[in-house]
């Protein structure tokens, strides 16, 4: 029998063919976003910040300070975005899950086959946001680039949980509730924006035990060159964790559903 | 290691789904080459079984062997040497006709060029050839199903399963896959199909098992079943509404072997139906229309389980 590895790669070849339908339009907003978010808050709202000093955000400009936040909240929204919808379109409306599944592929190699897929536009989506980032003057020094894997593991912390949950889904609904009630939240809170020292010290922890803040802390060290080593293995491992996890629960639902 | 010529093997094969039983414990031996087929209503559990045998439904108890492995063990194995026809298509409607044989055939990890020729060959069998860069969506039942057959051929499948090949179809449609099917079944293709079509059945199967409430009641081929559980012929007799149950009353005087009263018929089991209609008439009984055909699947069907399959 052929490897997991292999069959998992058949699992991303259909993601691919799919995504031939799609990709234009894909690239459009992952160019469009970041330049809108960094033009409106990084200069618009930044230029305002700077006059009132930027002690609290570590002496660089909002724009600098912004920018490795909102890579790694984009990187929680592609994530989120890429796991939930088109994950109940595969099984309940298109239903190109069942037909894998009567194939060799087993639930385990479809849903890793859909996390690599997720990767390699994760991949496409925080280079593609680095690159905004560099034209926009928020980069610092050319180490920014080992913020392209961080984000996207932040992503992936983000897209395995999610995606093991949706296979159970049978409706949209849901989705709503987390994108309202986890998303959101989420990118306004963790750090993104402002540092979380700036919240309520009750609230604090709570934003220390989500991956967004982790996410959100070892972008922005690796991009201002603040991250000290034990930060670095703080953050990776907490954010290895949850994906790890997320990756071989999917596996026990998406049997559950696939092969019920 | 010469492999059996008993391709499935199941001693009381069970599905259940939380306290309902779908699947109660049935036997079954499918052989290589045949035709063999699940007849019966909505919710006697084909499909329950079909997944079982697709290898996409653990077994909830009993014994199941296919292609001389074990289903959960090795479904891997057992899914790469099969080729399933689903009750609801699984086509991706945005693709074209031929990428979905692509996709397809990639699952199975073919060779591109493998997949290409095999297309071009399993299009022109199903008839397809002249649509094959079309887009899947605006297709018609019957095209969608015929598609559905040549991708589900694609990895030249030891086994196939048909679950419901015809079911939605029109007529005309219905038989243009009943034809393929044929043709499969005469290169020696061995073939597992539910249905409840009885016309189907007979059509198709050499040999079949009757199925209600999640059980087997009968098996044979069709000939045998009809020899078996019903008469060669049968007398079907519709009266007035207002004297229906009257007369159903009167016909107990025929000499029938069994006599079923349906909501709009009366059905006379006899060997010569000529010569009940003249005992009928004897009795003085004028039926508004009368018919004498030969004994089918239906009429099985309805002996073994006092319903009718499409009800
Ligand atoms: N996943 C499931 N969960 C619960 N009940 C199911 C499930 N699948 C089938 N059933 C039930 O099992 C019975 C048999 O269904 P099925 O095998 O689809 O029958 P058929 O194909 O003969 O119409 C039906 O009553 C159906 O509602
Ligand atoms: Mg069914």
């Amino acid at each position: 029998m052929a490897a997991s590895g292999v069959l998992a790669v058949r699992e991303l070849r259909f993601w691919l063919t799919d995504y031939r339908r799609t990709w234009r339009g894909t690239i459009y907003s992952s160019v469009i976003n970041p330049m809108l978010y960094l033009g409106a808050m990084g200069v618009g709202l930044g230029t305002l910040v700077d006059k009132h000093g930027t002690a609290h955000l570590g002496g660089v400009s909002y724009l600098t300070f912004l920018a490795p936040g909102l890579l790694a909240a984009a990187a929680m929204q592609s994530g989120i975005g890429q796991c939930s919808y088109p994950i109940l379109g595969s099984v309940k409306w298109n239903r190109n899950y069942q037909a894998a599944a009567a194939s060799p592929l087993r639930p385990g190699d479809i849903f890793h086959g859909h996390q690599l897929f997720v990767t390699m536009r994760l991949l496409m989506n925080c280079g593609i946001f680095l690159a905004v980032m560099a034209a926009f003057g928020a980069v610092r020094s050319p180490a920014v680039i080992f913020a392209l894997p961080a984000a996207m593991l932040t992503g992936l912390a983000f897209a395995a949980p999610v995606e093991a949950w949706a296979i159970t889904q049978n409706s949209d609904r849901g989705f709503s509730v987390v994108f309202r009630f986890v998303m959101i939240p989420l990118f306004l809170f963790s750090g993104t924006f402002f540092p979380v020292t700036q919240l309520p010290a009750w609230l604090r922890p709570v934003a220390y035990a989500t991956p967004l803040w982790h996410g959100v802390a070892l972008c922005r060290g690796i991009s201002l060159g603040t991250l000290t080593v034990g930060d670095a293995f703080l953050h990776t491992g907490y954010l290895v964790v949850v994906t790890v996890a997320g990756l071989v629960v999917g596996q026990r639902t998406y049997r559950r559903r696939l092969h019920a | 290691m010469p492999e059996s010529d008993i391709l499935v093997s199941a001693r009381g094969l069970t599905k259940r789904f939380g306290d309902f039983t779908a699947v109660d414990g049935i036997d079954f031996q499918l052989r290589r080459g045949e035709a063999f087929g699940f007849l019966g209503p909505n919710g006697a559990g084909k499909s329950s079984t079909m997944r079982m045998l697709g290898c996409v439904s653990p077994p909830s108890s009993g014994e199941l062997t296919i292609l001389g492995l074990d289903p959960v063990a090795d479904g891997s194995v057992i899914r790469a040497r099969l080729g399933v026809v689903p009750q609801e298509d699984t086509l991706d409607v945005e693709l074209t006709v031929r990428e979905n044989l692509l996709i397809y055939g990639r699952y199975f990890g073919l060779p591109r060029q493998l997949i290409k020729e095999r297309t071009a060959r399993l299009l022109d069998f199903v008839q397809l050839s002249d649509r094959a860069s079309d887009q899947v969506e605006p297709l018609s039942g019957g095209l969608k199903r015929r598609l559905t057959i040549a991708r589900s051929l694609i990895n030249e499948p030891d086994i196939l399963l048909l679950d419901e090949p015809t079911t939605g179809l029109d007529p005309q449609a219905r038989h243009v896959v009943w034809d393929r099917l044929f043709r499969l079944k005469r290169r020696g293709v061995t073939l597992i199909l539910t249905t409840h079509y009885m016309d189907e059945a007979e059509q198709l199967c050499d040999r079949l098992v009757v199925m209600d409430h999640g059980k087997i009641a009968a098996e044979g081929s069709p000939r045998e079943l009809i020899d078996a559980y019903s008469t060669r012929e049968v007398l079907e007799l519709r009266f007035d509404p207002s004297s229906h149950e009257q007369a159903a009353e009167k016909l107990a005087a025929v000499p029938a072997e069994r006599m079923e009263v349906l909501a709009d018929r009366i059905l006379l089991y006899i060997p010569n139906g000529d010569g009940a209609l003249a005992s009928v008439h004897d009795l003085g009984l004028d039926p508004l229309t009368s018919l004498v055909r030969r004994s089918t699947l239906e009429d099985v069907f309805l002996r073994l389980t006092g319903r009718r399959l499409d009800d």
